[in-house]
């Protein structure tokens, strides 16, 4: 669970938008809730975001120095740096639908 | 039981209402309304923790934000910038968003423990302070979390053995908004801010402090340009130590009123008057004596300008400005209206940490009346004790209203805090004011029940014998002519007695005379009778012979019946 980036994100510019998303999941070791909202974005992300997002994951385990930055408390958060403004997504990530709300990817159909 | 550890916090009086300061390793919580000076409590903590007590600390803030607090406290000499680049302080600013935020699923306040445990660990830090980390309730839904979340923290804490101040806000009937109370079992502090009569206050108040004494009455405290100070109260038990040295009054008259010798060091003497009785020359006098003999004096004045005094006291023969100028008097004046009594206590007792005088002087203590005559009295009660603690002699004067009895009533209320209490009062009479001045008590001592006049000139002040009597006290220039009548009445006096004595003296030999006269008038007539009575007896004596020669004449006669014979003849012979 490193920082990684994801390969999809290679190809920008794709999608219905057209925009790149830039998103950090923080995570704080491997717990349950980690776990699982590693698990959602993925499977969002592939639903949703096919080929237009880039992804960090972020231990704070190991980074603790990082989560200054993105003023992060909860965990797990998820960080949507680009598009701006930024949004912070708290939480599993089990609820898809206010997760796609969070990340500004349903504003048409709400 | 094993004895609470405590930590100092550094803060002025508050280590000592709290015999030693917060719980050591445990979180303690300081709350109060917005303004109460709670965040300036938990930042002097930390700052004095890692200046004076080598305790590095992390100031974790919820609302302000780091520059913000950095550019705050710098008026108050505090260099967080300066302390955090010598790895003293870490600032950790926890900025909350509720609008940027949404919640989807399970969460946990990990990161907040993350960040907090990075910082301590960063320094080594052994106190920690967290400003209003209520502000979290503002920006996460889920309170029964949060507040799960909380109670963790605080474990955390002090499972970690870090000193924490945690502030809050008041709430509505509550000490805290969110309750934070209820996990923070070992202390809470609770801040006041209030204003009466357009001055305000702050108080401070132990709210509980388990396992350990502490002062539950509210304490007044003060923040100004060198931090938070709390005003110690006064100490319950009446054990200072006693001096038998003396100190002299700065006057040698009114020291001769005092067995000579002046006031007890250390005493508590209050000099009553009328107003331009003389109060503050005495005050000036006194000053100016004890830094004459090497000691250190501090003045306050809440009447008159330091630079007003001084010219003033020059008038009456006292050079105020040439021992400021050694450093051994402190001139200090500000307005009574300025602040709270308890702010001028405070003050007086921050001047008198840093001057370190043996004697201080405060002109008049009655204005420091601005609320009830209870409060002056409770407060110069604190005053005179931590006065008589440290053996400072303390000078009050009082400036009074009314006539005779009603001047010495006035100050009633605090006479049983004073040991040595001078009355000074005019005296109106023939068309001028002049001063007298008396020793209504002196506690230890014979001393004068005089009423004496009070003289002041450019040489200084005298206190001379007044003239008593007819039921009036004379002064001034009655009293210099009523001293000339009587020398007149006297010398006339003994004038009459040197003529009566003289006329008596007369009459005394003119009777003398008539005396004599009579007496030889009398020896002379005595001594007629006398003759008289000799010429009767010759007579008889002869009658009586002629008497005889003629019965022997006659013949035959006997001898005894001659005799009776010779009587009867006899007065036959007289008639």
């Amino acid at each position: 669970m490193r920082a990684k980036v994801d390969a999809t994100s290679k190809r920008l510019n794709g999608g219905r938008n057209g925009r790149l998303v830039e998103l950090r999941l923080y995570v704080a070791g491997q717990t349950p809730k980690s776990l699982a909202a590693l698990a959602n974005l993925k499977k969002i992300c592939a639903e949703h975001l096919e080929g237009r997002y880039r992804l960090n994951v972020i231990d704070l385990v190991k980074t603790p120095q990082l989560a200054r930055n993105d003023q992060i408390l909860a965990i797990p958060t998820l960080v949507r740096k680009l598009p701006e403004p930024i949004r912070k997504i708290i939480g599993d990530l089990s609820d898809v639908d206010r997760v796609l709300v969070g990340l500004n990817l349903r504003e048409t159909e709400s | 039981m094993t004895r609470l550890d405590k930590s100092l916090t550094g803060i002025t009086g508050f280590d000592e209402v709290t015999n030693g300061g917060v719980p050591k390793g445990r979180p303690t919580i300081v709350c109060g309304g917005a303004g109460c000076g709670k965040t300036m409590f938990a930042l002097e903590f930390l700052v004095r923790g890692a200046t004076e007590y080598n305790e590095p600390g992390v100031l974790m803030t919820f609302e302000e934000t780091s520059e913000d607090m950095t550019k705050n406290v710098a008026s108050l000499g505090f260099d967080l910038k300066g302390l955090a680049a010598r790895k003293k302080l870490v600032l950790e600013y926890v900025r909350i968003e509720p609008a940027e935020i949404q919640e989807t699923g399970e969460y946990d306040l990990e990161g907040l423990f993350i960040r907090l445990k990075h910082a301590v660990d960063s320094i080594g830090a052994k106190r920690v302070v967290l400003d209003t980390p209520e502000a979290i309730f503002s920006g996460f839904s889920n309170t029964g979390l949060l507040r799960a979340e909380i109670r963790r923290l605080f474990r955390w804490l002090k499972d970690r053995g870090l000193t924490t101040v945690v502030t809050a806000e008041k709430g509505e009937g509550t000490l805290t908004r969110y309750g934070l109370e209820e996990y923070v079992s070992d202390c809470v502090i609770f801040l006041d801010h209030r204003v009466s009569e357009q001055v305000s206050t702050r108080r401070l108040r132990v709210v509980k402090y388990r396992g350990s004494s502490h002062v539950a009455d509210e304490i007044p405290f003060l923040i100004d340009d060198r931090g938070f100070s709390v005003l110690p109260t006064s100490s319950m038990k009446l054990d200072h130590a006693v001096s038998n040295q003396r100190v002299s009054s700065g006057v040698q008259d009114l020291d001769d009123m005092l067995e000579g010798k002046g006031f007890y060091r250390g005493a508590s003497v209050l000099v009553s008057g009328t107003a331009g009785a003389g109060k503050s020359s005495l005050a000036a006098h006194f000053a100016e004596r004890t830094c004459r003999e090497g000691k250190r004096c501090l003045y306050v004045a809440f009447e008159e300008s330091p630079a007003q005094a001084m010219r003033n006291m020059r008038s009456v023969g006292v050079d105020l400005e040439k021992q400021v100028r050694k450093g051994l008097l402190r001139f200090e004046a500000w307005r009574p209206t300025q602040s709270g009594l308890e702010m001028h206590l405070l003050r007086i007792h921050k001047l008198v940490e840093e001057h370190k005088p043996d004697a201080v002087v405060i002109d008049p203590v009655t204005n420091l009346l601005v609320g009830s005559q209870q409060e002056l009295q409770s407060v110069l009660m604190r005053l005179i004790d931590f006065l008589k603690t440290q053996q400072i002699t303390g000078f009050f004067t009082s400036l009074t209203q009314g006539r005779d009895k009603e001047i010495e009533q006035t100050d009633v209320g605090i006479s049983s805090l004073i040991d040595t209490w001078i009355f000074a009062r005019d005296v109106e009479l023939n068309g001028e004011r002049n001063r007298c001045i008396y020793v209504l008590k002196s506690r230890g001592m014979p001393h004068s029940n005089q009423v004496r006049e009070f003289v002041m000139s450019k040489d200084g002040i005298r206190l001379l014998p007044v003239y008593v009597g007819s039921g009036t006290v004379l002064t001034g220039s009655a009293r210099l002519s009523q001293e000339a009548r009587e020398r007149a009445e006297s010398v006339l006096r003994q004038q009459t007695k040197e003529e009566q004595q003289r006329v008596l003296d007369g009459k005394r030999k003119a009777l003398e005379a008539q005396i004599a006269a009579m007496r030889s008038e009398f020896a002379q007539e005595e001594a007629r009778v006398a003759l008289v009575a000799r010429q009767e007896k010759r007579r008889k004596r002869e009658f009586s012979r002629n008497a005889l020669e003629m019965v022997a004449l006659r013949g035959g006669a006997r001898q005894g019946t001659a005799a009776d014979r010779n009587g009867r003849v006899g007065d036959e012979h007289e008639s």
